[in-house]
């Protein structure tokens, strides 16, 4: 006899002994006549003849391929029921010069995946999806499957699927087809030798596109299962090619690889050295660190509070940042809620000479009160001796407190005097400022400066600021300059 | 560097990325958006990924996807979005993929509210998917730990590959406090296993299924092991002013802050009162509960739960000292003054006993 020529061998792609498989580790684990053998030679074939066996990681799903790296020998990632897209992103964005291919049944992708796939192909990730369609969950059993047609029975849809109660088989190449991004959907068939080698082409197709940067790829295969469909196998095929191909037509949905324009490419990794000034922890300007804690002892609990609107957590935020220039130890902890409008705000800020315990500011020995209701809420816990600033002409007839230091003048009024209604806050810090000496204006002005980014609203801060000192000046706040020290 | 005024759910990502993380996949939620606010800010700008995925269920597994690949990755959720990521936690720790999780804990169940609340601790601490593992779990207690604890949570999850929670509260990621950041490193190279798309790691499979159940068993049993192994070598608490105390309080994150200010209240009053606060809470510190135990004479454990925690101290305890339960839950956080007339209320009697003592 002549010598023998060997026309159809074992891909490169495939291991030669399934080693991963407990026994039986010449073949595979899957039925006679199922499609998923067929895919996968049709796969390992097109990974062999691109050339990306060490480039190629397979994302295998749950059901029937959920042992794919049984056989594929290249890198193996396998994921939760339906969740194969979410994994791939994340494989090909970390590395994005792999080549990622998701393979996934009905049920998983159709069913408990659809988020997933939609979402995927909706970012056009630059992956390829390949989809084995066979109607039926297969290793559970024979469960209905999401593309079950209309009137084919299964053990959940004992009386044949309906329309009423179970919906319509799902389209996902059609689905997936009504997105911008994907650039290539088509969906193909196994019912005879020439679908397959058209199949063949078609996941060739769909890896090449990723080689090449291209973007989304999918590919539908309507794919025999034998064994669920108490068919034989030729039966089975002819079932695909009568049947299925008649519920979903075979064909290109999408072609746009000659439009598709390759993803830029990332921006090189700044220098670790970088980081720091890139996450704005480096200063621009060389300051000099505190110095040690400052002379005078501090204890301060400071509740802000107002309507949403009126700066409440930026006046308790320039407090704590100055707080900290100057040497202090400081906390700040706002009262937060939903981002609806009309809702009431406060702030817990607390600066001290000591490490601070409790951020949380129950008793406040500074009570800074933006509107009537937050005096009536706050006023009754301030600290005897403690001080309270009120935006109001004076203070409501029954509510007041004798043992306290209190100051109400019409913040808000003076704002909108000075043109700018929303600056109260900010002349309710400077009277605090100018009665009570509490902090250095270098410190102020530096927080402000940090923390308000528009240059308008930092010079209109710094009026704001001399407004209310200019104020406390005219008919001077009834306190002992240095009374809160070592309170 | 310079200490800096920083929100606690920024300290977690700058902390992040100076520990070498390079990929976050998350989705909003109050009260944890700014951490995935601030990923977006920054991951792309020093070469790393960011995606706002369409559900916590495909960030998780995005995160699987990015910790199979070999690359330091985190995502960031609350209450509602963590429950939706318990599946993926299952999948990741059988795998023994290595990642971060923080979880900024709001008031449930349901929608419940956005104020902070400490419950969902048993479903982080006692693992709240399916089958034999555990999360390492650490609790931020400040700004500062927000940042310190995220930097070793990333060299945890590497040490023990598996994903490592850090548990904090709604107030703990709001507030803000200055905070020392650590110098950066350089990314860490991609472990051997994972699977990166080159000749060198072909071979390597990430998986969590075993079909064999003598596999299955040892896979558990190595699991198990780890896990043993971290209760020896992890376990972390601070003790405050406990060497003399006779009630230990205990609690963590935004509530250990508050029973310091108890503990300060109490001694004022010549109660000498200590406070234990767990820092990491998987694995839990049993041991120094215990030490503690010798010298106390009860514990109050205070939570912002109906009583997840205090479970646990129980436990430690094995009945060795009375332990006494605070709670407030909803999105109440108990003021010290609140804790403290507690205290005097339930020990009222022992205190003033020990005040025969003293005048005896």
């Amino acid at each position: 006899m002549g010598s023998l020529t060997v026309t159809h061998e074992r891909a490169d792609s495939f291991f030669d002994t399934f080693e991963r498989k407990a026994e039986l580790q010449h073949q595979t684990h899957y039925c006679p006549g199922c499609g998923h053998g067929i895919v996968h030679k049709l796969l390992a074939q097109a990974i062999d003849e691109l050339g990306i066996q060490d480039r190629t990681i397979l994302i295998s799903p749950v059901g029937c391929s959920v042992f794919a790296y049984y056989y594929f020998d290249v890198g193996n990632v396998q994921s939760a029921h339906g969740r194969a897209p979410a994994v791939a992103t994340a494989v090909k964005r970390s590395r994005p010069e792999s080549i990622v291919v998701s393979y996934q049944g009905d049920g998983d992708l159709a069913a408990i995946g659809t988020a997933e796939i939609v979402h995927a192909a909706n970012r056009g990730e630059p992956i390829t999806v390949i989809f084995v369609n066979n109607g039926i969950y297969g290793m559970t059993g024979g469960q209905m499957a999401p593309t079950t047609p209309l009137g084919r029975k299964s053990t959940t849809s004992p009386f044949g699927r309906n329309q009423w109660t179970e919906g319509f088989p799902v389209h996902v190449c059609e689905l997936l087809n009504s997105l911008e991004a994907p650039v290539f959907i088509e969906r193909v068939g196994l019912g005879n030798n020439k679908q397959i080698m058209n199949a063949a082409k078609v996941i060739k197709r769909a890896m090449e596109n990723q080689v090449k940067g291209l973007g989304f790829s999918f590919v539908e295969v309507l794919s025999p299962c034998p064994t669920i469909w108490k068919f034989n196998p030729v039966e089975a095929q002819r079932f695909v090619r009568e049947e299925m191909a008649k519920v979903f037509a075979i064909g290109n949905l999408r072609d746009r690889t000659k439009e598709a324009v390759q993803r830029p490419a990332a921006t090189p990794p700044p220098a670790v050295e970088d980081i720091p000034r890139i996450l704005g922890l480096v200063n621009g300007e060389a300051e000099a660190p505190p110095t040690g804690r400052p002379d005078r002892a501090l204890n301060l609990h400071i509740k802000v509070a107002g309507f949403g609107g009126q700066g409440v957590l930026l006046l308790g935020e320039v407090l704590a940042e100055a707080g900290l220039e100057s040497g202090y130890e400081v906390s700040w902890l706002p009262s937060y809620g939903p981002e609806m409008r009309s809702g009431t705000s406060n702030c817990h800020v607390r600066l001290s000479s000591d490490p601070i315990d409790s951020p949380l500011v129950s008793r406040p020995n500074v009570l800074l009160a933006l509107n009537e209701p937050s005096l009536r809420k706050f006023l009754p816990a301030l600290e005897p001796g403690g001080i309270v600033l009120y935006n109001g002409e004076a203070f409501p007839e029954d509510c007041a407190r004798r043992d306290v230091r209190a100051m109400a003048l019409p913040f808000s009024h003076l704002a909108d005097e000075m043109g700018e209604s929303k600056a109260g806050n900010i002349i309710m810090l400077g009277a605090l400022l100018e009665a009570t000496g509490l902090l250095e204006e270098e410190q102020v002005i530096g927080a402000l400066r940090r923390l308000v980014k528009s240059q308008r609203w930092f010079e209109l801060d710094l009026k704001a600021l001399e407004c209310g000192r200019e104020e406390v000046r005219k008919q001077p706040f009834p306190l002992a300059e240095d009374y809160l020290w070592g309170v | 560097m310079q200490a800096q005024l920083t929100k606690g759910n920024e300290a977690i990502v700058k902390a992040a990325v100076l520990a070498g993380c390079r990929a976050f996949y998350g989705y909003p939620i109050t009260p944890a958006s700014e951490i995935t606010e601030a990923a977006a800010l920054y991951l792309p700008q020093v070469g790393g990924v960011f995606l706002q995925a369409e559900s916590e269920t495909a960030s998780i597994n995005m995160l699987y996807g990015g910790a199979a690949a070999g690359i330091r990755c985190m995502t960031a959720s609350s209450g509602p979005g963590i429950s939706l990521m318990q599946e993926g936690l299952s999948y990741i720790a059988g795998a023994e993929l290595p990642c971060v999780v923080a979880d900024i804990m709001r008031g449930g169940p349901g929608l419940g509210n956005i104020a902070p609340e400490q419950s969902d601790y048993n479903q982080i601490v006692k693992g709240g998917g399916h089958g034999c593992y555990r999360t390492l779990v650490v609790a931020p207690g400040s700004v500062q730990e927000m940042a310190d604890l995220t930097t070793w949570a990333f060299d945890l999850a590497d040490e023990y590959r598996n994903p490592v929670v850090v548990l904090a509260d709604g107030y703990t990621g709001q507030m803000m406090e200055p905070v020392r950041f650590a110098d950066p490193i350089a990314v860490p190279p991609a472990p051997e296993w994972a699977v990166r798309g080159t000749a060198l790691t072909r071979r390597n499979l990430v998986t969590s299924i075993f079909l064999e159940p003598d596999l299955l068993e040892r896979h558990i049993r190595k699991l198990e092991a780890k896990y043993h192994e971290a209760e020896r070598q992890v376990a972390r608490a601070e003790c405050w002013r406990t060497d003399d105390a006779e009630i230990v309080l205990v609690g963590y994150g935004i509530m250990g802050r508050v029973l310091k200010a108890v503990v300060e209240q109490a001694r004022a009053q010549g109660i000498k009162v200590g406070l234990m606060r767990p820092i990491t809470l998987y694995p839990f510190p049993v041991a120094t509960l215990r030490e503690l135990s010798r010298n106390a004479r009860a514990f109050l454990v205070a939570e912002l739960s109906t009583g997840q925690l205090v479970d646990d101290v129980r436990l430690a305890l094995d009945g060795r000292r009375p332990v006494e339960f605070f709670s407030r839950v909803g999105g109440n956080v108990p003021s010290a003054e609140e804790v403290m007339a507690f205290l005097v209320h339930t020990f009222g009697a022992s205190i003033e006993n020990q005040e025969v003592l003293v005048h005896g």
